[in-house]
């Protein structure tokens, strides 16, 4: 049964259930209703959650009148209706449903928890009757999880699970009859098949046929730990399962953001905590190892530049260089870097002891890399830098505009939302110069040429315009701006267009009409939109987009930037950026400046500091001198890395506090090894807005502190008077100067494990969605701010011919300080790759998979190719996850103006055939852990 | 459980760089094949089964790279294609380094009827003698048991065949329907049909010279009960649906699958307008916006038929048509059920639908629908032009209305009689099929085709019809009757045609998937276990999700009560 029963809101019916009358919703299902007045009915095929399929015929129950025996998963009460869920006719049929299914799965146990071992024992079916089925082999193809599909019920949870929840559409069920088996495409190895590894289907497998890979769903958990995945901004809830310390495996949890689904870094890629190259002990560099650009990073050896030293020894001297460079440069030679990975209290720690303790605003984070321009023009436009609508919103949009983002790859559960609402019938339209996973659930996919996003978003306003699609209640209302912004677009016509953005006029015009004549339009956009120097522009036409058509400030409608990193909407919010204190008040007002100096008891330097870029521009430079880095990777992260690198190097003191020895860290003075996030509590907030609690798993390996506590300790040491006893504490003191979280209560958050903010008074539910009647400026209104073609600083030439797009793949996160120390992660994806349109490999003569050579006026790099024909022609993508051929040493360290933000997504590069093969050091290329 | 350590090929130890993104890429050449055979048809997923079989027409299976393909051009996953394309008999699909299949196949039918005429032996022959380029398989009832033993070069059918017929015709690479001869009766078409007043009570209708609810009474007073076999009454039907949300939509089943039945076919091959026109009034008296016939793939001759004089319809219409898509099923017994039906139709696998809610209310595509069996059609236009009275005046031993038996087995006229309703078996053999072969004493009968239980010759004075039967187990279904002699065992026609639905099951749920391979392997035993068959078959018949489950243990059931002295 396909359709989809339609939920009509009806009044309850009243029905017999084993002679006793009960009343219940008409949408409950029997099983449903029996389950709470505590009739058990036996069941495999259905799983709370997902649509019942009814095909397992272990749930069946007797109706009165009807000729046979009913599905009670997928049956509803009606009134009057006299149902019998144990007479010796109803349980014949559930125990021999049992039984043939027994029949035909081995005695050997995949799992300790076997739905079929447990209802076979509650029904006391002994050993079955029936003669086993002919096994299938087993397929252990894929790192991360074993397929054994001798103990599959054929229950089709699995499909379900990959289809109609994750929407990946991996799972089949094929053949037919008794041959019917679960598919991975055309009855692929899992390994081979296009599997995105995201493991719904071990989640929702009852028999253990698909399970984690290796046998650790065989091994008894000592404890379950609920807590938030540590990798993109989705902020999905997990349950971490360990035993001796160590996470055995990773489980879905039913959070807001996630509803129990996880992607295969959140679910698969943890065990980089347990890698032997975690940092166990403080480091201080040898005397006379002198720092250099030049270097790959080899942290097997890192004793050749660093010796273990005390913590003692280490704080106190890292306190001590960031002293006396600050006494005797003055406030404005230190800078932090804090991170987007870390707590909302570290964060906002980090913050304080930047602005108290070193005395100047010249504090970032990585947001400047990411969403700076976004934060920007949103902050110009409507005053608030966070989303208006939650990713779930989604399913209250009829239509979902995505443009510049891959959210399959960077936001995947994200991405599971959207592709829920594609199949529910909205409109989805995609937009991108790589065409994405998502493109294939695209009512509208455009492949606009890269660097055309203002051509392409202001001819969509010119037709809002021209067309008299507008909202002019919402303008007149509750915008300030429009003539000029209508005046602008008019020399956009589409046909002006086309030839610029690569979209036909008639397509241009029709997903204008449909974005604003829609009920309901939201927009998600990522790092193709911010990643420019005309990054500010983009965001301006898409805020513009929102505000001309009245689409925000509804369920359904709204503008939502896709963040990266698990806290970097929290990182900011906690104000480590150099114009915001926290909750975005600005530094340079005097009354937001007041109100920190009185909560901090000191005064605070009146300017805004520098951005990461313009940091190690300064650090050239000699003008900032001294660092202290958490968890942040610049040396990796930055464009023109050779540059950032080459700043790290001319520090005179640089403090890095991290889990593994990265690229910057191997710049050090004096290395603090910290704690990964299972291994510590706080808050972080996610994309939606959502602040979630994670909580300590597993104790740290060796002397690995936790950061919170090096903050105090560092702190202290350089002289400032403040100590916190838990993050609690912390969390309480930034309720106080955080108006949009004055309401969360660290109970709260123990006992929900996530709350929405705006969430002003303690006890308000939170705003999921916001902007509703009015827009947080001063005058209410929302501002529209026209936007003109700027082209990318270095367009392509003879010499450089190609573009260079970099970006993100499923597997690697950032900088694959973590991913590629996570063995499944590393296996799937071991070595760095250069995808190309096949065609383009063909004319210069690259085999797939063969080595190619990219170069740019910054740098080289050598790297595998990869046939990959959703890139555009003369164009290649680069993830900048792999040390050995890292993109950033080529792309172009130009800012956007307004946000600060480098153009990762455009620069000038030549490709040409061979080159030596990327030298691998101790980690990454693919082996397993067990092999270390 | 033995471990099968020794050929479970172990996880590699390192990753490898991947040159393509994960998983099969769309090959550039296959993509412009697919394309080029798609032409500018529409891309849209109820059309997948079209387009499979577009692919397997032109080259000859579904190579991988193929199927990707079309994939990409439907916006499908790679999955949802495969799933489809290995559920039916007569796609197939050949992974990256398979041989291609042989350029013609040969399909023995290894149904109960062709069973009884030396099939098995038939095939064995064949697959010993023919060569390489030839494959031989067994295939489920073709729909010619009235000549059995049947085997089907290409799609080209061969009656009475013999290793002899069948390489002849192999040999002249004979593999198309023949458009004359044995297996082409001729047909009325268009101009013939209209010429003898075909149309003209359509037209009235649609001309409001009738009305619906008249039209619908005369139904309902006929006593026309659907004749595909679960004899659910047809005017009350067409109310039924009528009182449902528009859009609704008709869909025509023309599976006929049951083994033993051939009836639609015999009609279709000679007079297709008559179902066609009760068609066309139904959807004007139901207000049905389209109408989608779906045909079994084994009747390629009655497709060229259909296709023809479908198309001959639209160009010179009577009137201004409702839509007509024409749906070929592609080898699957199943599909014959309604709302496997539906779902194949709509491009997915035949996997019926659990209901409620009903095809009336929710059915092809989401929309009410109005499902019908060929034949029920095929007697509208008669029944209103001779009013209700002329059908419900036929009849015997108290039963109303006439029924179309397909008749094969041991009797010298096997065929499709049309008699009264509850006829008994003895008088359909005397009366209409000449007598029993020469030589065989009526032993028993299945009087409803693989589904309707078997029963023995002292039963053979019972009424056939519609309820008549159900006190002994059985029931009439199709009104598909294989003979049984002398010379047969009933326990070996259980066994067969437990085969067929073991190999015939959707493979859904649990009770027809599981349960119909266990009762297989239990009858294969001299002596049957009759507590555990029965307690098996409780729970098939109790708890499958369709016809299928809940009648494959009858002919099992009736053995045990009828012949039980075979299986002691």
């Amino acid at each position: 049964m396909h359709q989809k029963l339609t939920a009509v809101v009806t009044s309850p019916v009243s029905f017999t259930l084993n002679g006793q009358i009960v009343v219940a919703p008409a949408d409950e299902s029997i099983l449903e209703v029996a389950e709470r007045h505590g009739v058990e009915i036996p069941r495999l095929c259905y799983m709370e959650g997902m649509r019942p399929d009814g095909n397992c015929r272990t749930c069946m129950v007797e109706i009165k009148g009807e000729r046979v025996l009913a599905p009670s998963c997928c049956r509803y009460p009606k009134d009057g209706m006299e149902v019998t869920t144990n007479s010796a006719r109803a349980i014949t049929s559930q125990k021999m449903s049992i039984e043939l299914l027994l029949s035909d799965v081995p005695e050997r146990i995949y799992t300790l928890n076997s739905e079929l071992d447990l209802w076979a024992k509650k029904m006391k079916i002994g050993k079955p009757r029936f003669a086993p089925r002919h096994q299938p082999v087993q397929d252990l193809s894929h790192p991360a999880m074993a397929v054994h599909l001798d103990a599959c019920i054929q229950c089709k949870r699995c499909v379900r699970a990959c289809r109609e929840e994750q929407v990946n559409d991996v799972i089949g069920y094929a053949f037919r009859a008794h041959e019917s088996k679960i598919v991975f495409d055309f009855d692929d190895p899992m390994g081979d098949s296009t599997c995105v590894a995201c493991g719904e289907c071990v989640q929702a497998c009852p028999t253990g046929a698909l399970m984690p890979a290796r046998d650790a769903g065989t091994i008894v958990p000592d404890k379950q730990v609920d807590s938030v995945c540590p990798y993109c901004g989705v902020g999905c809830q997990l349950t971490y399962q360990v035993k001796d310390n160590k996470i055995l495996y990773v489980q879905g949890k039913d959070g807001p953001a996630n509803s129990s689904r996880l992607c295969v870094k959140g679910r698969y890629g943890f065990d980089y905590v347990q890698h032997p190259h975690r940092l166990t002990t403080p480091l201080m560099r040898k005397p006379g190892i002198a720092k250099h650009k030049d270097f790959t990073v080899d942290p097997d050896n890192w004793h050749q530049v660093f010796r273990e030293v005390t913590w003692e020894e280490a704080l106190d001297f890292a306190a001590k260089g960031l002293r006396e460079t600050r006494d005797t440069y003055g406030k404005r030679s230190l800078a932090g870097f804090g991170s987007a990975k870390g707590t909302n209290e570290e964060a906002y720690l980090f913050q304080k002891l930047v602005r108290t303790g070193f005395g100047s605003n010249n504090v970032d984070h990585c947001t400047r890399l990411c969403h700076a321009s976004s934060v920007a023009a949103l902050m110009e436009g409507i005053n608030s830098g966070a989303v208006s609508n939650q990713v779930r919103d989604a399913a209250q949009a009829e239509v979902i505009f995505v443009i510049g983002a891959n959210p399959t790859v960077n936001h995947p559960v994200a991405a599971t939302w959207m592709k829920n609402a594609a199949k529910s019938g909205a409109k989805l339209i995609l937009a991108d110069p790589r065409r994405s996973d998502l493109a294939r659930h695209a009512t509208y996919y455009l492949q606009f040429t890269a660097d055309t996003d203002v051509a392409l978003l202001n001819a969509m306003l010119h037709v809002i315009v021209e067309e008299g699609l507008v909202d002019e209640a919402f303008i007149r209302d509750r915008t300030s701006g429009y003539e000029a912004l209508a005046e602008n677009v008019k020399t956009f016509s589409p046909e002006r267009m086309a030839p610029i953005c690569g979209i036909d006029a008639k397509t241009i015009r029709e997903v204008a009409r449909l974005y604003a004549t829609s009920k309901a339009s939201i927009i998600f956009w990522g790092m193709g939109i911010s990643q420019h120097v005309h990054g500010t522009d983009n965001a301006r036409c898409l805020i513009a987009l929102a505000l001309s058509t009245g689409q925000i400030g509804k369920p359904g409608s709204g503008l939502h930037p896709l963040r990266g990193q698990n806290n970097v909407q929290g990182a900011s919010d906690s104000g480590l950026i150099p114009m915001f204190y926290p909750d975005y008040q600005r530094v340079g007002t005097p009354e937001a400046r007041l109100r920190f100096e009185q909560l901090w008891h000191t005064t605070l330097d009146p300017d805004p500091g520098l951005t990461v870029v313009e940091i190690m521009n300064a650090a050239k430079k000699h003008e900032i001198r001294g660092m202290y880095i958490m968890g942040e990777n610049p040396a990796m992260s930055d464009p023109d890395v050779d540059h950032a690198r080459e700043a790290l190097a001319a520090l005179d003191h640089l403090v890095v506090q991290d889990i593994f020895l990265t690229e910057t860290a191997y710049l050090a003075d004096v290395v603090l090894p910290a704690t990964a996030w299972p291994e510590k509590i706080g808050t972080v907030t996610n994309t939606d807005r959502m602040v979630q609690l994670g909580r300590k798993a597993i104790e740290p390996p060796g002397d690995a502190r936790p950061d919170f506590w090096i903050l105090n300790e560092l702190a202290r040491r350089v002289g400032v008077d403040w100590y916190y006893d838990h993050p609690r504490d912390v969390f309480n003191e930034m309720r106080t100067c955080m108006d949009s979280i004055a309401g969360i209560t660290w109970e709260r958050l123990e006992r929900d494990s996530s709350v929405t903010y705006p969430c002003i008074q303690v006890g308000d539910p939170g705003d999921p969605v916001v902007f509703c009647d009015s827009f947080p400026t001063q005058s209410g209104r929302a501002r529209f701010v026209p936007a003109d073609l700027i082209t990318a600083a270095e367009r392509p030439d003879a010499d450089y011919p190609m573009v260079l797009i970099t970006g993100r793949q499923l597997e690697h996160w950032h900088t694959g300080s973590m991913t590629r120390r996570a063995s499944n992660l590393d296996y799937i994806e071991p070595e760095p790759v250069a995808s190309l349109h096949p065609l383009d490999l063909e004319a210069m003569h690259i085999a797939p998979g063969g080595i190619l050579t990219i170069e740019s006026r910054r740098g080289k790099i050598s790297l595998y190719a990869r046939a990959d024909d959703g890139t555009p022609r003369a164009t290649v993508f680069v993830p900048f996850c792999f040390y050995e051929a890292a993109a950033n040493m080529l792309t172009n360290p130009v800012l956007d103006p307004f946000g600060k933000i480098p153009e990762f997504k455009y620069c000038a590069v030549r490709v040409t055939a061979g080159g030596p093969t990327p030298h691998r050091m101790s980690f990454g290329g693919g082996a397993l852990l067990a092999e270390h | 459980m033995a471990l099968m350590a020794s050929s479970v090929p172990s996880q590699p130890k390192r990753g490898r760089v991947r040159s393509t993104p994960k998983g099969r890429r769309v090959d550039p050449a296959a993509r412009n094949e697919v394309r080029a055979l798609l032409g500018d048809a529409p891309r849209r997923t109820d059309l997948l089964i079209e387009y499979l079989h577009k692919i397997q027409d032109r080259h000859g299976c579904l190579q991988a790279r193929h199927l990707v393909a079309l994939a990409d051009e439907l916006k499908l996953s790679m999955a949802e294609v495969y799933e489809v394309a290995t559920f039916y008999h007569h796609f197939d699909v050949i992974k990256e380094g398979d041989p291609l299949p042989p350029a013609i196949t040969v399909r023995v039918c290894d149904s109960i009827s062709c069973e009884l005429a030396g099939g098995h032996e038939l095939l064995a022959t064949l697959q010993g003698t023919l060569g390489a380029r030839v494959r031989v398989k067994a295939a489920p009832c073709v729909g010619r048991c009235d000549t059995a033993p049947v085997a089907v070069v290409g799609q080209h059918p061969i009656p009475h065949a013999t290793a002899a017929s069948v390489t002849a015709a192999v040999d002249a690479n004979s593999v198309n329907h023949p458009a004359s001869g044995a297996v082409t009766p001729g047909h009325v078409d268009y101009a013939a049909y209209r010429a003898s007043g075909g149309y003209a009570l359509a037209a009235a209708c649609v001309a409001g010279k009738r009305t619906p609810a008249d039209v619908i009474a005369v139904m309902e007073h006929s006593g026309l009960r659907g004749l595909g076999g679960a004899g659910f009454p047809a005017g009350r039907k067409w109310k039924l649906v009528a009182a449902e949300p528009a859009p609704r939509l008709l869909a025509l089943n023309i599976d006929e699958g049951e083994p033993g039945t051939f009836k639609d076919r015999y009609y279709l091959e000679r007079d297709p307008h008559r179902f066609l026109e009760g068609a066309l009034i139904a959807a004007w008296a139901v207000g049905l916006e389209a109408i989608y016939i779906y045909l079994r793939d084994e009747y390629h001759g009655c497709r060229a038929i259909l296709e023809r004089e479908v198309a001959a319809l639209q160009a010179n219409p009577p009137y201004a048509l409702p839509q007509i898509h024409l749906r070929r099923g592609a080898g699957a017994y199943i599909c014959g059920e309604e709302s496997a039906m539906i779902e194949s139709i709509e491009g997915k696998r035949g996997e019926p639908r659990l209901r409620p809610p009903y095809v009336a209310q929710v059915g092809l595509f989401g929309r009410p629908t109005l499902e019908h069996n060929m034949e029920t059609l095929h007697w509208v236009r008669e029944i209103l032009e001779k009013g209700p009275q002329w059908f419900a005046g036929h009849g015997r031993h108290g039963r109303k209305g006439l029924r179309s038996f397909s008749v094969s087995g041991r009797v010298k006229k096997p065929g499709v009689h049309l008699a009264p309703a509850g006829i008994t078996l003895r008088e359909l053999i005397d009366e209409y099929c000449g007598g029993m072969l020469d030589g065989h004493e009526l032993y028993g009968y299945l009087p409803g085709g693989a589904s309707g239980g078997i029963l023995p010759a002292s039963k053979a004075d019972v009424p056939l019809d519609f309820d008549t039967l159900n006190e002994y187990g059985c029931f009439i279904g199709s009104a598909a009757i294989i003979v049984l002699s002398n010379h047969d065992s009933a326990a070996g026609a259980a066994r067969n045609v437990m085969k067929f639905f073991a190999e015939e099951s959707c493979g859904q749920c649990t009770p027809c998937r599981v349960g119909t391979v266990k009762a297989l392997e239990l009858m294969k035993s001299k002596k049957w276990d009759s507590p555990l068959l029965q307690e098996l078959s409780q729970a098939m018949m109790d708890a499958s999700i369709c016809g299928l489950g809940q009648a494959a243990p009858n002919p099992m059931l009736t053995v045990l009560k009828y012949f039980p002295r075979e299986v002691e």
